[in-house]
């Protein structure tokens, strides 16, 4: 823009006259320049590798806090154990039942989220008439923004009553089941998938518009039908669109905490349906405030744990989308 | 052969099922959203008046409002602004401008990345023991815009980036033909140009910054209190709740009518965010487009 | 378009600050008739610990930050024991216990200062028609023994056990006055005594402890062993669930900065008595 903008002649010769006394000049100072030049280049850089710095301090900081639990409980018991209880006599802290509940949990949750995600998407994308798109996808921009504590604070509203109800009805008589007046795994699980939507839905449906009308129309022409040319053409064409989505609402998923935390009752279980349970990340939020010693440091082994998960899940899935991408070359 | 004649539209069942489910889900979706929206809005508007919005919760007067939320909202959103902006686009420019493509600015650009992946929960695990403990700023407002500027630095690089990435070659290559120094043209020509883009990322991380609780939950605290007067610049070493931290804790204790006004209270500031970004994200495309 | 963007800018930054104008006037106009003679003090005082003195907690900092107007008071709530632990790694000057401190902690140079007594309330749904329960019914509730409200005479609904996480003070004082330490079996551990009090109200057939400054009318406080849970019976000694508000301090009264020992002058004294009373709990002599 500064070099199409028409100049008028006269403010050209002042800026020129201007140039010629300023510093920046190319044939005068050229030291102020060096010293300026370089300083702004280190600058930068340090400030590239606060990325570095910010990943490294963090992951140094959960392996140095988290693997002496490992040591001193033992990863056996540690990480197969099932029985945690912190503050007895006897400290006991088996995280099993805490990692099948995140495992489970999330895996139901993207079960239940992603195909709905995807489907609506397609529908906002392909089905549905403009008028209601216009109205539709501002209000999943909405949702997708807003903080996860308002879907906890519904889930407590309308899930857990709806739950217990449920269960009153299902264990009606029943001597072994502890009762949890409507917060278990479900509840959970329901608020996650309700809360991992929007993100799917948004980006989906951005990458299933972004597919080029020349693909659809190849595949309309040669007679397929519209079903046909969504499932067959779009959705492989917009694939790594949709797997980034998969990876953020599977991210989002996982690394919830204050939303499920109480609607998702907080007793250690076996990750049943209807039983209270507790999530890798609920539990250090419901203990960090006051973990001493041992149990502290066991809860940096569980962050450490999440961390693992995620990292896995982000590499393999991203390594999905590069070999999906080099198919598609 | 005769079913897939281009001549004969066979309306296949399969296709009427699925279909059928598509709309199936849309409707859920749609239902689910709207239903959420609505909810929200009417179980929270009764709640929200002016009183609501300037009064401070006191037990001995008997108030109930969240105006120490909004202030200690605001200055965690500047002071982590403060802090992450400069670096997020300090790492942009060097990454696009000097850096030479190769294995550093690989493994920059996937550190920057996992950074973006790590769950709140984690961050703030981190902020309470390094920030918090380590380096001895307790509970404050320091100690949670620390531990945010953490999480929102790849929004900001990667935005920064993007928009550094759409200014035309020629610009750098004009300016560098004139004789610019390199800072120099960074300053005066791709900074302002890229601006659009910058500030969309910014108010992006605006918007992570007000919903996010989980990390500041047990950094910055649930302080309350409105700052004192002549204590502007101290209230950043003290203890500061934000909405969402508020939302939270009314929530836990069943204090749902207040609740749902500081629901309402976020839900229009996406909105506004929402609608902040559309219009720049509008003005910057159609001037690229020139 | 740059000169948009300002202006755009500058609109939004016009509401924010109308709204920080009005806060502020909201908050002189409540400010100024406190020009006492101790506003000699500034500074601040933070303290951290038990969610059951959270009232407690709040109207002395309010009334204490009125009386003194250049200090500061923030209390976070996080849970007796790590109300305690902040104190001995010296990131707040108070920690505030619903308990009496262990071995351990005072072993670590924490100081027991008792502000006041508090009852541990036992309550149910107010929905269950149940109004006494013997200690031995309680302690088997707890202990998972009996499972339905029809084997302690109420509706045949089944019971659901609420307690307090791990490190909560009202929980260490429940389970250390019934003698059933690592016994209990809870549906439920939730994190603070406003979150049992909401589970408790909403959910038919729950059963939960909180501290006595708590209940209302959401709830309803069973009696135990006929005992019903008030100030009078807890001073007379008749209610046996009844345990100390611990504010402590790292090293005695006497040793702290100039402003803590003036918050405790401020407790100790009759004001404080008087505000321990009105907040519904027992104050020390």
């Amino acid at each position: 823009m500064l070099l199409t903008k028409r100049i008028p002649m006269k403010v050209m010769q002042e800026k020129g006259r201007n140039m010629r006394n300023s510093t920046i000049s190319i044939v005068g100072s050229r030291k102020t320049k060096r010293i300026s030049e370089t300083i702004a280049h280190h600058i930068f850089t340090i400030c590239a590798f606060f990325a570095v710095l910010g990943v490294a301090s963090i992951t140094v900081y959960m392996i140095i806090n988290g693997t002496p639990a490992l040591a001193k409980v033992g990863i056996l018991e540690l990480l197969f154990g099932s029985d945690w209880s912190p503050t007895a006599a006897n400290p006991r802290y088996g995280i099993l039942y805490v990692i099948f509940t995140s495992i489970i949990g999330t895996t139901l949750a993207i079960l239940i989220g992603v195909p709905v995600g995807v489907l609506s998407a397609v529908f906002l994308a392909d089905v549905a008439p403009k008028k209601l798109v216009a109205v539709v996808k501002p209000a999943v921009e909405l949702l997708a923004g807003i903080p996860s504590v308002i879907y906890g604070l519904l889930g407590i509203m309308i899930l857990n009553p709806l739950m217990y109800r449920l269960e009153l009805a299902l264990f009606k008589g029943s001597a072994t089941h502890q009762f949890t007046g409507g917060s278990n795994l479900i509840s959970a699980v329901l608020v996650l998938a309700v809360m991992i939507l929007p993100t799917v839905i948004n980006i989906s449906e951005s990458s299933l518009r972004a597919v080029p009308d020349q693909l659809k129309a190849a595949s309309l022409a040669v007679g397929a039908s519209k079903i046909q040319t969504i499932f067959k053409v779009q959705i492989p064409a917009a694939k790594s669109g949709i797997i980034t989505a998969v990876v953020l609402g599977v991210g989002r998923a996982i690394g919830e905490a204050m939303a499920i935390s109480l609607v998702a009752g907080s007793s250690v279980n076996f990750p049943l349906p209807f039983n209270s349970v507790r999530f890798l990340t609920t539990a250090i939020v419901s203990e960090m405030g006051y973990a001493a010693d041992t149990h502290r440091e066991v809860l940096f082994t569980i962050g450490l744990v999440l961390f693992g998960f995620i990292m896995m899940i982000n590499t393999i899935l991203t390594k999905l989308l590069k070999k999906g991408n080099r198919n598609d070359d | 052969m005769t079913d897939l004649s281009i001549m004969k539209k066979n309306k296949r069942i399969t296709d009427q099922l699925i279909y059928m489910i598509i709309y199936i889900s849309a409707a859920i979706s749609v239902l689910l959203i709207a239903g959420i929206i609505c909810y929200v809005f009417m179980k929270g508007i009764n709640t929200v008046n002016w009183e609501f919005l300037t009064n401070v919760t006191s037990v001995l007067k008997d108030t109930s409002g969240i105006a120490g939320n909004i202030v200690n909202t605001l200055y965690i959103i500047v002071i982590t602004l403060l802090i992450a902006t400069p670096i997020g686009i300090g790492s942009a420019i060097y990454l696009n401008e000097y850096a030479k493509p190769g294995k550093l600015v690989r493994l920059i650009e996937f550190t920057t990345e996992t950074l973006a992946g790590i769950p709140s929960i984690i961050f703030g695990l981190f902020g309470m023991v390094f920030f918090g403990i380590a380096l001895g700023f307790g509970y404050s407002i320091l100690t949670g815009s620390l531990t945010l500027t953490l999480m929102i630095l790849p929004l900001i690089t990667r935005n920064t980036q993007e928009a550094l990435k759409t200014v035309p070659e020629s610009y750098r290559s004009g300016a560098l033909g004139l004789g610019t120094t390199k800072w120099y043209m960074i300053r005066t020509i791709l900074l302002p140009s890229a601006m659009p883009g910058i500030i969309t990322g910014i108010i992006l991380a605006v918007g992570r910054i007000v919903g996010e609780s989980a990390a500041l939950l047990f950094t910055a605290g649930s302080g309350y209190y409105l700052p004192k007067s002549g204590q502007l610049f101290g209230k950043v070493l003290e203890s500061g709740g934000t909405l969402s931290v508020q939302l939270y804790l009314n929530m836990s204790k069943g204090q749902y009518e207040i609740a749902f006004g500081i629901a309402t209270v976020l839900l229009i500031i996406v909105l506004i965010i929402n609608f902040m970004t559309r219009l720049l994200t509008r003005k910057f495309d159609v001037s690229r487009k020139k | 378009m740059k000169k948009n963007i300002t202006r755009m800018l500058m609109l939004c930054m016009i509401p924010v600050l109308a709204l920080g104008l009005a806060a502020c006037k909201n908050n002189s106009s409540v400010d100024s008739p406190s020009q006492s003679s101790s506003s000699a003090l500034s500074g601040k005082i933070t303290m951290a610990g038990s969610t059951s003195m959270e009232k407690l907690s709040n109207s002395l900092v309010e009334a204490f930050m009125e009386e003194n107007s250049s200090v500061t008071v923030t209390a976070e709530f996080t849970g007796s024991s790590a109300g305690v632990e902040s104190l001995l790694a010296d990131s707040v000057d108070v920690g505030n216990a619903s308990r009496n401190l262990k071995d351990s902690e005072t072993g670590a140079g924490a100081v027991e200062n008792i502000v006041a007594i508090d009852g541990v309330a036992v309550v149910v749904n107010p929905d269950n028609p149940i109004e006494d329960l013997t200690k031995d019914q309680l302690i088997s509730i707890y202990k998972g023994e009996i499972a339905d409200w029809s084997e302690v005479g109420g509706l045949n609904e089944p019971i659901v056990v609420v307690g307090r996480e791990a490190g909560s003070g009202t929980r260490g004082a429940f389970e250390e006055l019934l003698e059933i330490e690592d016994e209990c079996q809870y549906a439920l551990e939730l994190d603070s005594t406003g979150t049992v009090v909401a589970k408790v109200a909403s959910t038919a057939g729950a059963i939960g402890y909180i501290s006595l400054d708590m209940v209302d009318e959401t709830v309803k406080a069973v009696k135990l062993d006929g005992v019903e849970a008030s100030a009078e019976k807890i001073k007379a000694g008749d209610y046996f669930l009844s345990r100390p508000f611990v504010m402590a301090t790292k090293g005695e009264i006497s040793e702290q900065n100039e402003l803590v020992q003036a918050m405790f002058e401020y407790i100790y004294s009759d004001a404080g008595k008087e505000l321990v009373e009105s907040v519904g709990l027992i104050a020390v002599d």
